[in-house]
This record gives structure tokens, C-alpha cells and sequence, in this order.
């Protein structure tokens, strides 16, 4: 159904390795991630552990580093990696013709 | 995709043909064996079911964790058939073998006729026989294909099962839930890996793994898998339902003997073989898991080694034959060092010797029956496997030792510290050190003497450690032994990507031209397809400090705060600090500052440690704006952010002290001027003293000047962080031309050889004053190539960040890449 899905963009506008954010109005900002394989991701930009901005992090392998306190976070899953515990939500996303498209409800509710 | 070739079979072609079923580690093991002896005797073809090259089948799970690609497992390239005229038929099985005709068919229908036929078919995966076992997303877990398929199951998310707590089904759920899946390990037996551990290792590994969010039920008997095309979950007999949209069977191989028994061929567990892996067709011989040999299967990977040496030795008419194999075995999930070794299910007559060190988490346990051991299980602490194993496979009498064998080699052998060069050195010339490649102690150090003097020659030339890495250390070691000083100690790794340590990594830069950090990952066999969050920026600098003006800056491998130029706050907003050079301001700059806090709402300023005024809470996509005003007013980015020169501290000196000797103020523009912009491996801070009362902190800075009546002293690796370090005093000089042309020359010197992230104060304490001082004071001309060579990269770096982002480059590291207002929250 038309409507369902955000089109956010072209995947080219996000660098490789790296990650732009989409705002949501009176929500928390959706950080969506493009990977080194070109995959893209998107997840609350927000870390588990201290609310760092992950959108900020090193992208490498299918994880983002958070730039406060260096957490793994996996990209296809929003998990802690490693010895770290905690989740951050994820968002649904599609790449269709080279557009990026989010899903409209998990993003509000990633958003919230 | 199919690979297929015709095969040429020439007039002048008087050679016996070879025909191997099976392109897989024993079948490509034991032509390499057979061209070692006798390289031109045979005409070969050999013949694999899966599309590929012959690769490494045991690295599938570094795969599958993401630490290695396909190309970094491949044992043999295309190449590799080439040089030898291999005839390579990937893609198209055999599924008959003619005894009477001599001949074999594929399924696209060839039929290639052989003198001497090779089956090395290798195992299948263990279906358990439950209903739902054939839907779609029940995979084993044994080829590429199958890697592919959990990869594919990963990038959707959700959830997995494996079935089978074994070697194979860990390494499985490790992989699977580093890419993202929950997983659920169903293990039937009460503890893990119980043919392998002990139950005391076993409830270790099982705390370890849970530890990282698997969760693992022991005792678990699967009754269905449930879905409608394509799985949906797991029910068990206790009827506990697990939901999953991919389920992995690892619960353990049989022998692929199927083609073997349709051509009649003596078969039992395995295809029946003798010491020479002749089967009971003596054209036919046949190598690895799917050979029965003296009673036994084997399906790990060293048996397969000593199989394929006795086959080609026969092939050559040299026969030694094969005795059968003790086995071992390692855990390949990173971070858990798990090894064991021959029997430890209680024994007659046996004894264990145990140490546990519960803090650590470390257990090991030798079995030992007649003063000889028989078994051994280690987790936690690895180190002395390969001792235990090699005193077990050559029975060695233990009794001397046996007070002490527990706590290891180095203790055993008399030393209470540990030397693991001589622990290498009393190795037996066959003593394994690469499992995943089979090779020997001898092997290595023959090799080394050939020429390989580097750990990376030694790779590439044997193979040895070139895969999992385990054995990096047994390498290095032997590398020290052989060649003596030629080869450095190997230092600590960068990171966890790479076997090298941070020196080596810099040399090979320069020596190999690299150009790029993928180049360099590529050419030093990094583990991971794009590094992490360490080594990348730590690349980044190497390359920059090395190609000055030439490399481009990797902005993805640049910390959070050196890519926006200023310093993340806790909130997510930003901290700004412009340049005021020696701690110099005036009215102009502080309206512009005044002018920035009011207009922008920065909630505080202050004046930090190194002279000036850091302003507070300013939003990402307001940070170009910033830097536009403050430009405005003559000021520039203060690098408050970055590993680079951060400030230069001063007193006010001679011009209004009345103790001051010397115009510090003055001189601390200068060096400012002279080193702003400079990246460097870790911050750095400078300070000039007016005189000998310090008011400028100069002896906490990585570089200090103290002016004094007859010039200036320099000092050197101070550090008022949280270890606090005086800096040592250099040198005295005359002249401020002198004092900064030392400054640029130490800058450089620890720009080149200090590692990323190492401050002044550590690296001086590693290499030590006396080389600081041998580079920049014995010989002037070297010291002026570093300051030259400092310049010359400066001639590049001074170029203000701000206000090339001001003018609106790299605006996507600001600006939002969209904007969503939702009807429902208007």
C-alpha cells in the first residue's frame, strides 16, 4: 500500500561506511546506515548505553562504533555486540531503483 | 554456474590419468602431495560438485562470522590448475564410476576414462529423520552454498535454531548471531561439545555463550520443525516451541560413500581402505572423511593430512603407509580458547591432573595413564595445547615431570618465566603448528630457511598461519629462532583485525607504496572486509602521514569529532573552540565569540585548560554557520577536536613580567603558527615558559620550552593527564630559530614513529630518551630532514577545516538527509 513506505532519498546520498539521519517531528532523529557490501540499514539514532548518536559512529562490517563509548552496535539487529548488553530499535528498510525507503509505522515508533 | 571444459587428450599423451572425484581440502591436499614428489607422472582431472575452486572448507565459519571473505579462504586459484595443467570440471558431479570400463560420468552426461581413480567425496551433513526436516530454510552446514543461504537468512533479521552443540553447530550460532540473529542452540547431550570437552569445559563454554546473548538448551530433543513452505520454528519433545525462520543441522557428518557403494566397492562406515587408501579396487583409491581406515572415520582436518602424504607416497611407489591419527581440536569462535586432544572419558588405570583458576577462567585437565598422557582439555588458556598434543602423539614418558606438567611448557621446562621461544624450541621437528593447514615445525622452518624471513613470506610460501591466525605466535617464534636478530619481535597487534603490530604495519606502507586503506588490508591479509573502529583511523593517519599532499583523507575512518571538527558532548550537540594563537585574543574576537553564544543559544562558555574559549551545545547543522562567523572575525579552527596541535600555552614574558627573560608570548605564536593543522597520532600540546617559574605548565606538555637568560630550554613528554608525566629536558638552545626548528623536528619524529594513539609521554617511555635524543641532537643534518620533512607536510595541512565546510563542502555531514513531519503527531 502507497503510504506504507518513506522515501527517504537516493542510498548514494549516504557516504560509504557512513550514515545520514532522517528527523522525525517530536521524535528522536532515524539514523540510516550505508555499509562497506552497500547494504543500507536504519535503527533509532540513539546508542543503548548513553544516547549516543550513532549516526556519528564508525561504520565497519555490519556494526556502527558509537562515538561516546565505542559500543558495537550491529546494524541488522540494533544489538550490543560483544560483551555489551542492550538493543536499540530498528527501522525496516528497502532499496528499490536506487531510492531508500524506511517503513512508515516502525519509524514511528523507533521515533517515539 | 557451471564450469565446463573439454579435455584435451593429446597424441603425445603417454601419461597415467588421474581422475579425482572431489575438489575439496583431501582431493586437492593429496594432488599437491603427488606434485611435490613427482610433478609431470600424472595427467590430472579433477571433478567438484560445487561451483568453486578449491577452498578451505574449516574457515567457513570465519566466513560466516565475517572475519574473512571467500577469496582469503581459497587454498588453490585458477592459477594453480593452470601452472599444473590441471584439468579442473567445477560445478558438475560425478555420479558413476565404471569399474569395468574404467571410466566416470557426470550429471551434464561426460565421461572421462581414468588409469588411477581418487575418491574424495568427503561427508555429508546428518539430517535428523522429523517431520518439517526438508522445508525450506533447514540447511546444513558444510559448504559455501549453505554460508550463503545464513547470510541471506541473517540480513533479514529474526531468528535461528541450530540443531547440534557440537564444533560445527557453535561456530554456526557464533557467526550467525555476530550478523544479527538470535539464536538457539539445541543441544541433545547434557553438555556441550561433549565429544571434545569434558563436562567442566563444557559448562564454561556454555556460561561464555549465553553470556554473549546465545541461548543454548542442553538436553534438548527436537520432535518436529514446523512450517508451511518455509520453516516457521522448532517444536521439542518436552513441547517447548522455539521460533526461527532458519534452522541449521549440525548434529554431525556421515561419510559420503554413496557412488563408492554403487560401484561396488568395499564399503562400511567409510569406503574401506588400506595403509597405502587403496580401496578394494586396486585402480581406486580413496582420501579424508569419506574413508574408513583400521576401523576408524575421521571428520576433522589433520587425519586428512597424513592420509594424502601416504597416497601420494603410494602413487609414487614409495610406500610408507598410514598408522591412523590422535586428533585435536580447537574452537574457531573469537574470544574462546578452547583446545582438546585425545581420551578423557574416564579411563581404567587413568588419572587426571587439574587446575582451575576460576578468576581467570581458566581449566585445564591432563589425562595421563602410564606416565604417558592420553588426553588433555583446556579452555581459557590454550597456550601449551600444541605441547600436550606432541607429548601425546609421541608417548612421551611424563614421569619427570609430572609435578609441574599442569602448569605448562615454559614452568615445566625450569624456567618459572615464561620463554616462548624455547617452548618452540623443544618442539619435535613434526610437531604440527598450523592445524588448519597441516604444517609441521619442520615444514616451517624449512621453509624459512628457503627465504621466507617475514611472517608474511611464511604465509604465503607454506601457508602456515595464513588462515585462522592461531598460530601466528608458534610462527613468529620460530621465525626469531631460525633467522635470530633478522626478524624483529612481533609487537602487539594494531587490533584485532590483523596479525601485525603497528611498526610493521608502518614500514610495509612505505616499503610496498600502499596507497589506500583497502590496499593496505588487502595486501597485509587483514582479517576483517573493512576493519574497525581501531585500525581504520589508525590507517587513515599512517597513510596521510606518510603520503603528504597525495593521500585523500578517509572521512569514514575519521573519528566522530576530527569528520564535524569539533567536540561531541554527551547530548549529541558540539563543542566549538577557535584559534587564538598563543593564547592571544582581542576585542574583535570576543564580540565575534560574544556575538556566536547569543545568536546560536549556546548554553555555556568556557575557558579551558590551554588557553581559550570553548563554546557549548551547538547543533551539528549549525556548526557551519559557526565556523562562517567565526572566520569572519580572522579566526580559525582550534583543533580542539583532533589528534593534531592542539594549543600552545604561554605567559605573558618579558614584555610586561618583571621576571620574565624571554618574549614567550611571542615565541608561542610563532610555534603555533609554525605547527597548527599537523595531524599527529594522538593530541599534542606545547607551552613556552618565560621563565623558570613555569607559570605555562611547560613541563606537562608534550613539548615545553623554559626561556631562561641564555636561551631556551626544550623539554620533552609531559603529560598532565591521568597519569601525569614530567617531561624530560632534551636539550638546551640559543636561538628561537633553533628552539622551533627542534620543535618540528620532534614532531615529526613522533609523527613517523609513534603509534596511533600512543601519546609523547608512553612513546618516549617506550623507545626511550636516549634514541629521542640520538635522532634530533647527534647529527643536524637529520634533524633538519625531519623539520623539512615536517614543513613540507605542513605545506599541505595548514588550510582551515571551517572554512572550506563554511563554504558548503561536505554539507551531508551537517545537514539531515530528510525530514519527516507525521500527519498523525501535526
Amino acid at each position: 500500500m502507497i503510504g506504507d513506505w518513506l522515501d527517504i532519498g537516493w542510498a548514494e546520498e549516504i557516504p560509504v561506511r557512513g550514515s545520514r539521519i532522517v528527523q522525525v517531528d517530536g521524535g528522536d532523529d532515524i539514523a540510516v546506515f550505508r555499509t562497506g557490501e552497500g547494504k543500507v540499514f536504519a535503527l533509532k539514532d540513539r546508542c543503548p548505553h548513553k544516547h549516543g548518536r550513532l549516526s556519528q559512529g564508525i561504520v565497519h562490517g555490519g556494526a556502527v562504533a558509537c562515538p561516546l563509548h565505542n559500543w558495537r552496535i550491529s546494524l541488522a539487529s540494533g544489538e550490543a555486540l560483544g560483551d555489551d548488553k542492550g538493543c536499540t530499535p530498528t527501522v525496516p528498510v528497502r532499496v528499490d531503483a536506487g531510492r531508500i525507503l524506511i517503513q512508515r509505522a516502525a519509524t514511528l515508533a523507533a521515533a517515539a | 554456474m557451471m564450469e565446463h571444459q573439454t579435455i584435451p587428450l593429446r597424441e603425445d599423451e603417454l601419461r597415467e590419468h588421474l581422475v579425482v572425484i572431489g575438489n575439496g581440502m583431501a582431493g586437492c591436499r593429496a594432488v599437491e602431495e603427488l606434485l611435490l614428489r613427482d610433478a609431470g607422472r600424472y595427467r590430472v582431472t579433477i571433478f567438484g560438485a560445487e561451483p568453486r575452486v578449491n577452498y578451505n572448507r574449516i574457515m567457513l565459519s570465519p566466513v560466516l562470522a565475517g572475519e574473512k571473505s571467500f577469496d582469503e579462504i581459497v587454498i588453490n586459484g585458477h592459477d594453480w590448475y593452470d601452472r599444473h595443467g590441471i584439468s579442473l570440471i567445477a560445478g558438475d558431479p560425478v555420479l558413476a564410476i565404471d569399474r569395468a570400463g574404467k571410466t566416470v560420468t557426470t550429471r551434464s552426461g561426460l565421461t572421462t576414462g581414468y588409469d588411477k581413480l581418487l575418491i574424495a567425496t568427503g561427508s555429508d551433513p546428518f539430517i535428523i529423520p522429523v517431520p518439517g526436516n526438508d522445508l525450506h530454510g533447514v540447511i546444513g552446514f558444510r559448504d559455501m552454498a549453505d554460508v550463503e543461504t545464513m547470510l541471506g537468512a541473517a540480513e533479514k533479521g529474526g531468528a535461528a535454531v541450530v540443531i547440534g552443540g557440537g564444533l560445527l553447530g557453535l561456530e554456526a550460532a557464533h557467526g550467525l548471531s555476530l550478523r544479527g540473529m538470535k539464536v538457539t542452540v539445541l543441544h541433545l547431550m547434557p553438555t556441550l561439545m561433549e565429544r571434545q570437552l569434558d563436562e567442566a569445559a563444557g559448562w564454561l563454554l556454555k556460561q561464555e555463550l549465553e553470556a554473549r546473548g546465545q541461548t543454548i538448551l542442553t538436553g534438548a530433543d527436537t520432535a518436529e520443525i514446523l512450517g508451511g513452505e518455509w520453516v516457521e520454528g522448532v517444536r521439542l519433545k518436552d513441547g517447548t516451541m522455539i521460533p526461527a525462520n532458519l534452522v541449521v543441522m549440525a548434529v554431525g557428518i556421515r561419510p559420503s560413500v554413496a557412488l563408492a557403494r554403487d560401484a561396488g566397492l568395499k564399503v562400511g562406515r567409510g569406503i574401506h581402505v588400506d595403509d597405502h587408501m587403496v580401496t578394494s579396487d586396486p585402480a581406486i583409491h580413496a582420501v579424508g572423511e569419506c574413508v574408513e581406515h583400521d576401523g576408524q572415520v575421521y571428520g576433522l582436518v589433520a587425519p586428512l593430512w597424513e592420509m594424502c602424504r601416504a597416497l601420494a607416497d603410494g602413487l609414487v611407489e614409495r610406500h610408507t603407509g598410514y598408522k591412523g591419527s590422535v586428533t585435536s581440536t580447537k574452537l574457531k569462535v573469537s574470544g574462546i580458547d578452547v583446545f582438546s586432544a585425545g581420551e578423557f572419558a574416564s579411563l581404567d588405570g587413568a588419572e587426571d591432573i587439574v587446575l582451575r583458576d576460576a578468576a581467570r577462567g581458566v581449566y585445564k585437565r591432563v589425562v595421563v595413564k602410564d606416565d604417558r598422557i592420553v588426553g588433555a582439555v583446556l579452555y581459557g588458556d590454550t597456550a601449551d595445547g600444541g605441547w600436550y598434543f606432541d607429548l601425546l602423539k609421541r608417548g612421551e614418558d611424563i614421569a619427570p615431570l609430572r609435578e609441574v606438567l599442569i602448569f605448562g611448557q615454559a614452568f615445566a621446562s625450569g624456567g618459572g618465566v615464561a620463554d616462548p621461544k624455547a617452548a618452540v624450541a623443544a618442539l619435535s621437528a613434526d610437531a604440527e603448528i598450523c592445524g588448519c593447514n597441516g604444517v609441521s615445525k619442520g615444514q616451517v622452518v624449512a621453509c624459512i630457511e628457503k627465504g621466507a624471513c617475514s611472517l608474511d613470506a611464511v604465509r604465503s610460501t607454506c601457508k602456515a598461519s595464513a588462515s585462522c591466525g592461531s598460530c601466528t605466535g608458534l610462527v613468529e617464534n620460530l621465525l626469531a629462532l631460525t633467522l635470530g636478530d633478522e626478524v624483529q619481535e612481533g609487537a602487539k597487534t594494531l587490533c584485532k583485525c590483523t596479525s601485525f603490530g603497528h611498526d610493521h604495519v608502518r614500514r610495509e606502507i612505505v616499503a610496498q607504496a600502499m596507497r589506500s586503506i583497502p590496499e593496505v588490508m588487502q595486501k597485509l591479509h587483514w582479517t576483517t572486509p573493512d576493519g574497525c573502529s581501531s585500525c581504520r583511523p589508525a590507517l587513515n593517519y599512517y597513510l596521510l602521514c606518510a603520503l603528504p599532499g597525495e593521500y585523500v583523507d578517509d572521512q569514514q575512518s575519521r573519528f566522530v569529532n576530527e569528520r564535524l571538527h569539533a567536540n561531541i558532548q554527551k547530548d549529541g550537540t558540539y563543542s566549538v573552540v577557535p584559534r587564538m594563537w598563543g593564547g592571544l585574543t582581542n576585542p574583535r574576537q570576543l564580540r565575534a565569540i560574544a556575538d556566536v553564544v547569543e545568536k546560536y543559544e549556546a548554553p555555556m562558555v568556557k575557558v579551558t585548560g590551554g588557553q581559550r574559549l570553548d563554546i557549548f551545545g551547538i547543533k551539528k547543522e549549525d556548526l557551519p554557520a559557526v565556523w562562517a562567523d567565526l572566520n569572519a572575525a580572522g579566526m580559525v579552527s582550534g583543533h580542539a577536536y583532533g589528534k593534531a596541535l592542539r594549543t600552545v600555552k604561554t605567559c605573558v614574558g618579558s614584555e610586561w613580567c618583571r621576571f620574565g627573560t624571554q618574549d614567550s608570548t611571542g615565541l608561542g605564536v610563532k610555534v603555533e603558527q609554525a605547527t597548527w593543522g599537523s595531524w599527529m597520532p594522538h593530541k599534542f600540546k606545547i607551552a613556552v615558559s618565560g621563565c623558570p617559574r613555569n607559570c605555562a605548565e611547560a613541563t606537562i606538555k608534550d613539548f615545553g620550552v623554559i626561556c631562561v637568560d641564555s636561551g631556551y630550554e626544550l623539554h620533552v613528554g609531559g603529560n598532565g593527564g591521568i597519569k601525569v608525566r614530567v617531561t624530560d629536558l632534551l636539550c638546551k638552545v640559543a636561538t628561537e630559530a633553533e628552539a622551533i626548528e627542534h620543535c618540528a623536528a620532534f614532531i615529526q619524529l613522533y609523527r613517523e614513529e609513534a603509534w596511533y594513539l600512543e601519546r609523547t609521554a608512553p612513546w618516549i617511555e617506550r623507545v626511550g630518551l636516549t634514541y629521542i635524543q640520538s635522532r634530533l641532537l647527534d647529527d643536524a643534518e637529520e634533524r633538519a630532514a625531519l623539520a623539512r620533512r615536517f614543513f613540507h607536510s605542513q605545506s599541505f595541512s595548514q588550510e582551515d577545516p571551517w572554512a572550506k565546510r563554511a563554504e558548503g563542502a561536505e554539507r551531508e555531514h551537517h545537514a539531515p538527509m530528510a525530514k519527516f513531519t507525521p500527519m498523525e503527531m501535526a
